[in-house]
């Protein structure tokens, strides 16, 4: 495997779609390249960051100002 | 298990049918939950599209009404919450398109569409390197970062790798082809993780030498 054909599977290999042969594949050629594991690695710590950090808070309020816009507007006709 | 068990099991309905089924039947109780469950979810994406506090807020609103006030069209063949984004990400793109007035926004804007290339930045990261960083020091780090991607792969990477859309369902929502989605994905990944690198990576010891290519 070349580091570009890696870079075309990346997808499928953080997703877990891809075969085991494939795999084996793909473990040879990060034993050999460096490179290539820590774009892996450090792809899947994006990933994982952005996933478990809330970076946009709801804001104060809004929650409370929604229920009220639903509660009038069921008014008219639920 | 019995055959018939197990494929009543496999079709067993999501929870939110019931809840929609109860909302119909004029329990607005049912709606409230449903607002509940994903209203975090919502503003976090008009957030991102709209990149703006209030627009985000508005869109919020409009969304979960729009979605009331429409649930007789809501058919049941895709998830309640994926019928649900759909809403807010195109309220988000008309929001977006008023604010620009008459500039028309899509979410093929400043996509550029060539393939991708072997990553510049190769640098390791330091082992947990968020801890580097304050809760609210990293927060601003993520949303700079962010919001510095191309539209068109700030919205794919959130709806996929985010919010947890599969690929076919991100397609769907923003009418684009699952290979435009995995296109954008990966550069979407690739980008992120390049720009990030500056935050993230592992500082050189006092004794070691750069060697990077």
């Amino acid at each position: 495997m070349k580091c570009s054909e890696f870079l075309a599977l990346l997808d499928d290999v953080i997703d877990d779609s891809i075969t085991a042969e494939v795999r084996t594949d793909l473990e040879q050629h990060l034993g050999r390249c460096g490179h290539c594991e820590v774009i892996l690695n450090t792809t899947r710590k994006t990933i994982e960051i952005y996933r478990s950090h809330e970076i946009y808070d709801l804001p104060p309020g809004l929650r409370e100002r929604l229920h009220a816009a639903i509660m009038a507007r069921c008014k008219k006709g639920c | 298990m019995s055959a018939i068990q197990a494929i009543a099991g496999e079709l067993e309905p999501h929870p939110d049918v019931a809840l929609v089924d109860r909302v119909r039947g004029g329990d607005v109780s049912a709606y409230d939950t449903l607002v509940r469950k994903y209203d975090r979810q919502i503003f976090r994406i008009a957030q991102h599209i709209t990149q703006n506090r209030e627009d985000a807020e508005d869109v919020m609103q409009d969304a979960f009404l729009k979605a009331y006030e429409k649930l007789d069209q809501f058919q049941g063949n895709s998830k309640f919450y994926t019928w649900l984004v759909r809403i807010a990400v195109n309220e988000s793109l008309m929001r977006l398109r008023k604010r620009r007035t008459g500039k028309m926004v899509s979410i093929d804007e400043d996509v550029e569409t060539e393939e991708g290339s072997v990553p510049r930045d190769l640098a390791d990261w330091a082992p947990d390197p968020e801890q580097n960083y304050g809760q609210s020091e990293l927060a601003e780090i993520l949303r700079k970062t962010i919001q510095g991607l191309p539209q068109g792969f700030r919205i794919v990477f959130v709806l996929r790798d985010v919010e947890g859309l599969s690929t076919e369902e991100t397609a769907e929502t923003l009418g684009l082809s699952i290979p435009a989605v995995k296109s954008r994905l990966l550069r979407a990944r690739l980008q992120l993780r390049e720009r990030l690198s500056r935050y993230f990576r592992r500082k050189k010891g006092p004794g070691e030498t750069r060697n990077e290519k």
